[in-house]
């Protein structure tokens, strides 16, 4: 009780020390329940037979295939999403036509169908009983059960990533500084590079890695149009599942642990990028006021 | 960016050691097969590079029986398919169209190498005294079982009990049906496929019975040791076809008919036959038969013909609103 009257640390709690303390020990629980214990289990099931086998797991020729196709996937995905989501948030934010909420939600529609769905959408185009199947057999062009649907099946999912992101905040940021810049004779592409640009680069970078830890991730709309073919059309989160049912679990979870890695280093790469963009914030304000 | 793609599959080929074969052949196969091929691909590289000088690589690729047969159908390009029941290979010759029908008359035995059967599986000491089908009725025994909706071993396991009701002093129709119905009645979890009912049985330690194949015994036993469970023969059991076929449009089209068919005629070589026999299939030559006669219990067998065939059973037992969809509805209510 002398503590509260001591330090009263924030004016808004007013609740006693019990029920504060009670308070955080849910949310830790909570934290450690579903977040931390599991992410520690991965590791712990990855290393249970020294790190050796570990290290056996993720250099065996079909777990190094699995991983060269997810890099592929994803340097291929992130950067098409790139390019996209700039140009999709840009027509958006800074001008104004008809169909423009049709096409916003257009923009979320992975967001929204399962990615089984979107997977089976791609067979159902592609596929040897599909609408253009017959023709692409014909030509000779595979795109379902190999590497260029694996990695439509990406594009998808990861479609909305960057536009939506960037979206609310070329939208707050409006056009004055565009205009100004046209105004004072800039080109277009002038005025992308040094106005629009810089000012949604830290957007931009936060959209391309949560695209990427998606794409990397994928797990339903890529199992639907890989076929499974060992150290060919296996990606690591489908090379996971087929070791775990082959009761290889040390190795299941060798892969999984490097998955796990890649969210927390996304993670870290998103805290990263907040904290340089509030810093930036920050800086802009000062050289405002000065 | 094809170029680049090109390359980077190139250096990718070249830095994961794969050397760049001659010919190059893809099987598509069920669940529980995998540790059978794992074994007999080498087996039969190393013949076919012998007799042919040519270098042959075997792509793998496993999942559910009827799932595979449906990427197949959808183009995923196979040169053989392996499954465990020959419906699904009927259902590539009707739906996909490629593979030409008749194809259970181009190799022996029905175009299935080895086959299998269903066992009961029961934890260690057999502490519920389960014998023979008939316990797996009873009151408060806990039977595993895959879904026979989805899975061709679930199927098996459905028609064996009906064929043993059906064998019973005095069996009938309606008697193996309400004996059917009592054994799902007991089934707690209904698992998608045979792979996973092993987990529920084995990991999650429920049920007292599991019903799989043969084999799939040995791979517990592999995998999880040789104490901690039991092998019950049933007085009779269903004979499990596990058939092989070559996929024609696509060896065709990729010229690679001659090694695909070699490399299902080799799966009735003595060779191939051991390396079955080692994976607990049995097989079907008579000298590797009697070699690992001991491994092989004799049951009383009866086939899918009892039911006429499995385009028969399948119509009258597991399509929509068929007998076993009745059965589950009626247990469900009760």
């Amino acid at each position: 009780m002398a503590g509260t009257q001591n330090a009263p640390r924030s004016i808004v709690t007013t609740e006693s020390p019990l029920v504060r303390w009670l308070l955080t020990a849910i949310a830790l629980l909570f934290v450690a329940l579903f977040l931390v214990i599991p992410l520690v289990s991965v590791f712990a099931e990855a290393f249970k037979q020294g790190w050796q086998l570990y290290l056996a797991a993720l250099i065996e020729p079909d777990a190094l295939a699995a991983i060269k196709l997810t890099l592929l996937t994803a340097l291929v995905a992130v950067p098409l999403n790139l390019v996209f989501g700039v140009a999709a948030a840009w027509a958006i934010a800074k001008f104004d036509f008809k169909g423009k909420s049709f096409l916003i939600t257009l923009i979320d529609l992975p967001f929204s169908v399962s990615p089984v769905v979107a997977g089976l959408i791609y067979v159902l185009l592609f596929g040897a009983q599909g609408w253009w199947g017959p023709w692409l057999a014909e030509h000779d062009i595979k795109i379902i059960f190999a590497v260029p649907g694996i990695v439509l099946a990406t594009v998808f999912v990861t479609f909305p990533f960057v536009a939506r992101e960037l979206i609310p905040l070329m939208e707050a940021q409006g056009s004055e500084e565009e205009q100004a810049a046209l105004v004072l004779g800039a080109s277009g592409w002038q005025t992308f590079w040094r106005v629009t640009l810089p000012n949604i680069k830290w957007g931009l970078l936060y959209g391309v890695i949560l695209a990427n830890a998606r794409a990397m991730g994928e797990f339903g709309a890529v199992s639907v149009v890989s076929g499974h073919i060992r150290g060919m059309t296996n990606t690591i989160p489908l090379h996971v599942e087929i070791l775990y049912n082959e009761y290889n679990f040390v190795a299941a979870f060798a892969c999984a642990s490097m998955l796990a890695l890649l969210a927390l280093v996304t993670l870290a790469a998103k805290s990263y990028v907040e904290w340089a963009a509030a810093r930036q914030a920050a800086e802009d304000r000062r050289q405002a006021v000065e | 960016m094809t170029r680049r793609a090109s390359l980077l599959a190139v250096a990718f080929a070249l830095l994961s050691g794969h050397a760049l074969a001659d010919t190059t052949l893809l099987n598509v196969s069920y669940d529980v097969m995998r540790d059978f091929y794992k074994d007999y691909n080498p087996v039969f590289a190393k013949y076919y590079e012998a007799k042919f000088k040519d270098k042959l690589t075997v792509q793998q690729s496993h999942g559910g029986s009827s799932k595979q047969a449906r990427s197949v159908i959808d183009g995923l390009e196979a040169d053989v398919v392996t499954m465990n029941q020959s419906t699904d290979i009927d259902a590539i010759v009707e739906k996909g169209k490629q593979i030409n029908s008749g194809w259970e008359k181009r190799l022996p035995d029905n175009a299935s190498p080895f086959s299998s059967l269903q066992v009961l599986i029961v934890r260690k000491g057999n502490p519920k005294g389960i014998k023979d089908w008939n316990d797996l009725v009873k009151p408060g025994v806990q039977v595993v079982v895959p879904n026979p909706k989805t899975s061709g071993n679930g199927r098996y396991t459905y028609l064996a009990a009906w064929g043993y009701a059906l064998k019973q002093p005095g069996g009938n129709d309606a008697k193996a049906r309400s004996f059917v119905s009592a054994l799902f009645a007991n089934v707690p979890v209904l698992d998608s496929g045979g792979r996973a009912a092993t987990t529920t049985f084995m990991q999650r330690n429920i049920g007292d019975v599991l019903v799989t194949f043969e084999n799939e015994a040995e791979m517990i036993a592999r995998e999880f040791g040789r104490g901690g469970f039991e092998v019950v023969y049933p007085s009779v059991s269903i004979d499990a076809d596990l058939p092989v076929a070559v996929v024609d449009k696509v060896v065709d089209k990729k010229g690679t008919r001659k090694a695909a068919e070699e490399y299902l005629k080799y799966l009735w070589s003595p060779e191939g036959q051991q390396v079955a026999a080692q994976n607990y299939l049995r097989p079907r030559d008579k000298t590797v038969a009697a070699k690992f006669a001991k491994q092989f219990p004799v049951v009383k067998l009866f086939t899918v013909d009892e039911f006429g065939g499995w385009t028969k059973a399948q119509n009258q037992h597991f399509d929509d609103g068929g007998i076993y969809d009745q059965i589950a509805a009626a247990n469900a209510k009760n």
